[in-house]
């Protein structure tokens, strides 16, 4: 044995033949797919050549497309990857959490989306950004949420790329010892899912998100019935986990996870829980699946639909139980454990390799669909409020366009590099504080859309003391095995030992920071931005004449009257 | 001079809001209730309660939220046709 050459004793993974090969035929066919999406539904005017058009779809998507692609959206690789693997390592706090937080997202996503959407649909916004502007007149306002959102957004991306890593590795693909061979696959890939989203933009993901969404929901169907009675029912997948949960784990002293939450994890749990489902819905990319819709109506019809996504995520979960009971061990190149490969190695184990072939190609699939629409969501900020806001006022829609795909591949580009250069806790960790930040966006989007009580720079303080604290309070968390910072995403409330997740602490300081700077500003009588918004926008519906028609019609219009 | 805010609805009436309002409200609250559902006993088919109460909630959500479109579609409905029954005739010139 020679030691010397090969630093780290592999565990031989034998390629998968068949597996790999449906993985392959089924990625070469959602890559023709990608490609045909640029003639779907194309307007005949303009082509792709407007942001409209390449970053939203043509604004057109109904009820169908819309849960396709809100579903490849939000539920992506990474959830399907890591929510089981954290069940696996740690229970029910650290995984299912995502229950309950796909539940109440629901009536959250009702009560806000379609006042967004009309709004935006009125003053042709295409990022939240757009609004804040509109709403508040307010530069430094506007960078921030667009700063905000492509920052959050940009490891979003890079953990697809770690979603289809896992992927990878389970099917034998790639050595620990060649670091360029192991990349190799995950760089061809994105070479293709770049190609396409430049050529097609917003439609690529949508028709793909249709047949990833059908291979997923085999995938977890099938498993979710026969897995179980395979292993004698869920009574004993549940009670080894019972059993493995209860463990002492010699590393730290405490159990190895939670089973069922004490009373000292229930803040925990439900702040996870609300603070998630708060935050998933200022991400650019949710807003521009919203934006992307054909009515007012459409995102709301969606909210009572989607959650059939939940369920299929409630079982993903509890497959991470099962591969506990099935004894899965996900060993990585490196001969390390690595829980993110829980599920794909349970699927390759239990099932015939053809349909193990099936479900790690709709996870793979599923990176690439949120990866799409995460760069075009962040490409679209990047255009709409640094470049044309703040470098060229008069670009034309076809120069937005073209600034956007390029954006676009940089976006993607750079979330690549992340992940091949940088260790993939990096990426976890930068994950864990872009949910924080993103959150600190919700006062003033979600604020603006029914008043404009709150004072621009308030908001702006607001956000500034969220960031800050929910950035300091994440460092401050310490992984209690490996002593390293970004340990996690709970901490106790300042001042008590009350645990929950930091940015739901982090929203609340921002929120008091801008009501009390909001009572100031106007008190000092600090000059307020100029809102171009009328009460009668955020109730508009798609037949309702737009703000550039109604400005033709009506030349003289004073925009900034009083709003309700 | 400014040209008038024209209304894309009609005024709303309160009942349908409220009632929709109560309905999200429990979709919200409920499912975050932890204490309420943080128990292994009874169990449903070898799951224990903590897991299956949850995920007996997302069809619990969902009707819901299905019901409370119904409600809102239907006022949102009768406030445009109200408005467009009083603003039409002044708009055709």
């Amino acid at each position: 044995m020679s030691a010397g050459s090969v630093p780290l004793a592999a565990p031989d993974r034998p390629v998968n033949g068949v597996a790999l090969a449906i993985v392959i035929l089924l990625f070469v066919l959602v890559a023709v797919l990608g490609f045909f999406a640029a003639r779907w539904r194309r307007g005949e005017a303009t082509g792709l050549h407007s942001l409209d058009e390449w970053g939203l779809g043509g604004r057109g998507f109904g009820t169908w497309v819309t849960w396709f692609l809100l579903g490849g959206d939000l539920y992506t690789a990474y959830t399907f990857v890591a929510v089981p693997a954290a069940m696996w390592a740690t229970g029910a706090v650290t995984g299912f959490f995502a229950v309950p937080y796909t539940i109440v997202l629901y009536p959250i996503v009702f009560l806000l989306m379609s006042r967004l959407w009309s709004v935006s649909h009125r003053h042709g916004f295409v990022t939240p950004a757009d609004f804040i502007g509109g709403r508040y007149g307010s530069r430094a306002l506007t960078l921030a949420v667009a700063v905000t959102g492509i920052v959050a957004t940009m490891p979003y991306i890079a953990l697809q790329l770690v979603g289809i890593k896992a992927v990878l590795t389970v099917l034998g693909v790639g050595s620990a010892g060649n670091v360029l061979l192991t990349d190799l696959p995950l760089i061809l890939a994105f070479v293709v899912l770049a190609a396409y989203t430049y050529t097609s933009g917003l439609r690529a993901p949508a028709l793909i998100a249709v047949v990833k969404d059908l291979l997923i929901y085999l995938a977890v169907i099938v498993a979710v019935i026969y897995l179980p009675i395979k292993f004698g029912g869920w009574g004993n997948i549940f009670d080894s986990a019972e059993t493995k949960m209860g463990t002492v784990n010699p590393a730290t002293g405490k159990p190895t996870g939670i089973f069922i939450p004490g009373a000292a994890s229930y803040s925990a749990y439900w702040t996870l829980a609300l603070g998630s489902a708060l935050a998933l819905f200022m991400y650019p990319h949710s807003i521009t699946g919203v934006l992307a819709t054909k009515s007012r109506n459409t995102i709301r019809r969606n909210a009572a639909v989607l959650p059939l996504y939940s369920l299929m995520l409630g079982f993903l979960a509890l497959l991470g139980y099962a591969a506990i009971y099935a004894g899965t061990k996900p060993i990585d190149l490196n001969g390390a454990v690595n829980p993110q490969l829980v599920v794909p190695q349970l699927f390759l184990d239990y099932f015939p390799a053809w349909f193990a072939g099936i479900a790690l190609a709709a996870i793979a699939i599923g990176a690439l669909v949120p990866a799409a629409i995460m760069s075009i969501a962040a490409a679209n900020l990047f255009t709409r409020n640094i470049y044309r806001d703040l470098v060229r006022p008069e670009a034309t829609p076809r120069q937005e366009a073209q600034v956007s795909k390029i954006a676009s591949l940089v976006v993607k580009f750079g979330a690549l590099i992340f992940v091949i250069a940088m260790d993939q806790s990096a990426a976890i960790n930068m994950q864990l504080l872009g949910g924080i930040w993103i959150l600190q966006t919700f006062p003033a989007i979600v604020g603006g859309l029914y008043t404009r009580w709150f004072h621009r720079w308030a908001l702006f303080g607001g956000w500034a003391a969220g960031i800050i604290y929910g950035t300091v309070a994440a460092y401050n968390v310490v992984n209690p095995v490996t002593k390293a910072n970004f340990g996690g995403s709970i901490a106790a409330i300042p001042g008590t030992n009350i645990q929950v997740y930091i940015a739901v602490v982090a929203f609340a300081i921002n929120l008091i920071v801008a009501a009390i700077l909001s009572l100031l500003f106007r008190a000092i009588k600090l000059p307020d931005g100029q809102d171009i918004t009328r009460a009668s926008d955020y109730g508009a519906d798609e037949n309702d004449p737009k703000v550039a028609q109604i400005q033709r019609e009506l030349p003289i219009a004073e925009p900034g009257g009083p709003t309700y | 001079m400014s040209s008038p805010d024209v209304p894309t609805r009609g005024p709303a009436r309160s009942g349908p809001y409220i009632i929709t309002g109560i309905l999200l409200g429990i979709a919200i609250v409920v499912p975050l209730f932890v204490p309420a559902y943080s128990v292994d006993e009874p169990r449903l088919a070898g799951m224990p309660f903590f897991y299956w109460y949850q995920m007996s909630w997302i069809p619990i959500t969902s009707a819901l939220v299905g019901i409370s479109f119904w409600i809102v579609s239907r006022e949102d409905r009768r406030r445009r046709e109200a408005v467009r029954g009083v603003t039409s005739p002044e708009e055709e010139p």
